[in-house]
């Protein structure tokens, strides 16, 4: 899942003070689940907006917000509040932004969070970084733990000489990566593979825009 | 062959001390201090932005360290390089006469003076010392040939006091496996840490060299212990230091003791200083253990 922010509602008042009236648009996934874009959410932006002065045309959750058809045709279906309104507030992750703009590409889109990372739900409200999208997948090798991503230095062939009591130098609330790999490979049974020496990772694979066609 | 290699190699109880380039382009105090242990340590090690703090760097350093006639262990870290920059400063270090590199992942951007920087670690410690192994092959890490090769003596470094320490070791094997000849070791108080280490890599043919940080004053330690992994001080020394009316003195004689029982142990092949801005005392430590 992608995990957003709120971004504080100043810096919203700011990108929005030359529109005066609104068209606001949620997602029902992601942003849903992480309590930033939920019809609960745009409502209480609506209100909060109104309160500073400004009209809302409309709202649409878009189903999610990442698919452009399905973006193009609930937009399509409130085509009278999109059109009156001065500007798009998005409340999803960049990539919903991205695909508001791009379906209404003559007005300005703003988000209304920060897009973080991708990671898991550890129970409801509470997010953690799993996945660094590098292009190529390590946990084979790691007992499932990614280096990538778990450890703040992202190193692929054992600890750094900064953990201390099982925990990483950079936020001593998180576990050393490379701790927990090593106790679970030793677990497994295959301590082996962390004596594998690793070379420099291949960045290639995450050279951006990247583009992937599955259907032709 | 340097005078770190063929100190090593001979048998004979190295000493090496670090000093940190300064921040601004006065070079006058780390020549001072330079000048002082010259002739009486084989190598000097040059931070490479010690601590993610903005510096001269280690290669600039190194190069001054040259000029004074003293032999420069040039430390290089990933944090702040590519695998390209990574390359081009290991030939430049090979262009200048460098002949001793120690590899570092480097500690992470937020513990120093620039945190928003971006930290790059496309190359951990392991992977600068197979580069830099390969570019001795007279290659580039992508197999372009080079039109002369550099002669590197190469080193990383190892904690001894880790949990689990077989996980340091694993490491410290692959980076015997990818070139290194020689360890300096994260500052060691207690002797027992060093043995325990050293009886774990008994059977690895690696050259260590044990870190030695001399103790300021209880402040220092009580710092150490709380802010700084791998790092222990015992409680009777810091209760030792409290208790001495001259406390850097005092740390320098705890320090000279240490490296005493090394020797007579025969617990390390050498010993690394590490002085952090009090370089001065560099050479009085040396004069107390009659190095």
């Amino acid at each position: 899942m992608v995990i957003t922010e709120h971004k504080p509602f100043e810096e919203i008042l700011e990108m929005l003070k030359d529109s005066q009236s609104i068209f606001i648009t949620g997602c029902s996934l992601c942003a849903t689940s992480c309590f930033t874009g939920g019809e609960a959410q745009v409502l209480e932006m609506k209100e909060k907006l109104e309160k500073e002065g400004k009209t809302v045309t409309g709202y649409a959750i878009l189903d999610p917000s990442c698919n452009k058809l399905q973006v193009r045709a609930t937009l399509k279906k409130q085509k009278e509040a999109v059109d009156a309104a001065d500007a798009i507030l998005c409340m999803a992750c960049g990539d919903g932004a991205q695909t508001v703009a791009a379906v209404v590409d003559d007005k300005p889109v703003f988000p209304a969070n920060n897009t973080m990372f991708i990671g898991e739900i550890e129970r409801v409200g509470h997010f953690v970084e799993a996945c660094k999208a590098c292009g190529q997948c390590e946990l084979g090798w790691t007992a499932g733990i990614c280096p990538i991503t778990k450890c703040a230095k992202g190193l692929m062939n054992g600890p750094c000489g900064g953990s201390k009591n099982g925990k990483c130098e950079v936020n001593p609330e998180n576990d050393c990566a490379w701790v927990l790999i090593y106790e679970r490979l030793e677990k497994l049974g295959k301590l082996d593979k962390m004596l594998e020496l690793k070379p420099p990772k291949d960045h290639s694979k995450a050279y951006n825009p990247r583009k992937i066609v599955v259907k032709k | 062959m340097g005078l770190l290699e063929e100190k090593l190699k001979s048998g004979e109880f190295v000493v090496t001390a670090e000093m940190a380039p300064p921040k601004g382009i006065d070079m006058t105090h780390f020549k001072e201090c330079a000048k002082a242990v010259k002739g009486r340590v084989a190598g000097v090690n040059v931070t490479d932005f010690q601590s993610a703090v903005v510096r001269v760097s280690s290669l600039g350093a190194a190069v001054i360290l040259l000029e004074e006639g003293l032999e420069p262990i040039m430390q290089i870290t990933g944090r702040d390089r590519n695998r390209i920059a990574i390359q081009g400063e290991l030939l430049a270090a090979g262009a200048l006469g460098i002949k001793n590199v120690l590899a570092l992942t480097g500690d992470h951007p937020m513990f120093g003076d620039q945190p928003g920087a971006k930290p790059v670690y496309d190359c951990d410690s392991v992977n600068i010392l197979m580069i830099a192994s390969k570019l001795m092959e007279g290659q580039d890490w992508a197999g372009n040939q080079l039109n002369k090769a550099p002669e590197f003596f190469l080193g990383a470094s190892v904690t001894p006091l880790f949990d689990p320490l077989e996980a340091q070791i694993i490491k410290m094997k692959k980076k015997m496996q990818a070139g290194a000849k020689f360890f300096q070791t994260q500052a060691v108080y207690d002797i027992e840490v060093l043995r325990k280490f050293r009886e774990a890599t008994k059977d690895l043919n690696a050259k260590v060299l044990v870190g030695v940080i001399p103790l300021k004053s209880p402040g220092m330690a009580n710092y150490m212990n709380k802010n700084v992994p791998g790092i222990h001080v015992p409680d009777a020394l810091i209760e030792r230091l409290k208790g001495a009316e001259n406390k850097v003195k005092e740390g320098l004689k705890i320090a000279a003791e240490f490296i005493n029982q090394v020797k007579e142990e025969k617990l390390c092949d050498g010993v690394h200083i590490m002085a952090i801005g009090a370089e001065e005392n560099v050479p009085i430590l040396l004069d107390m253990c009659n190095l």
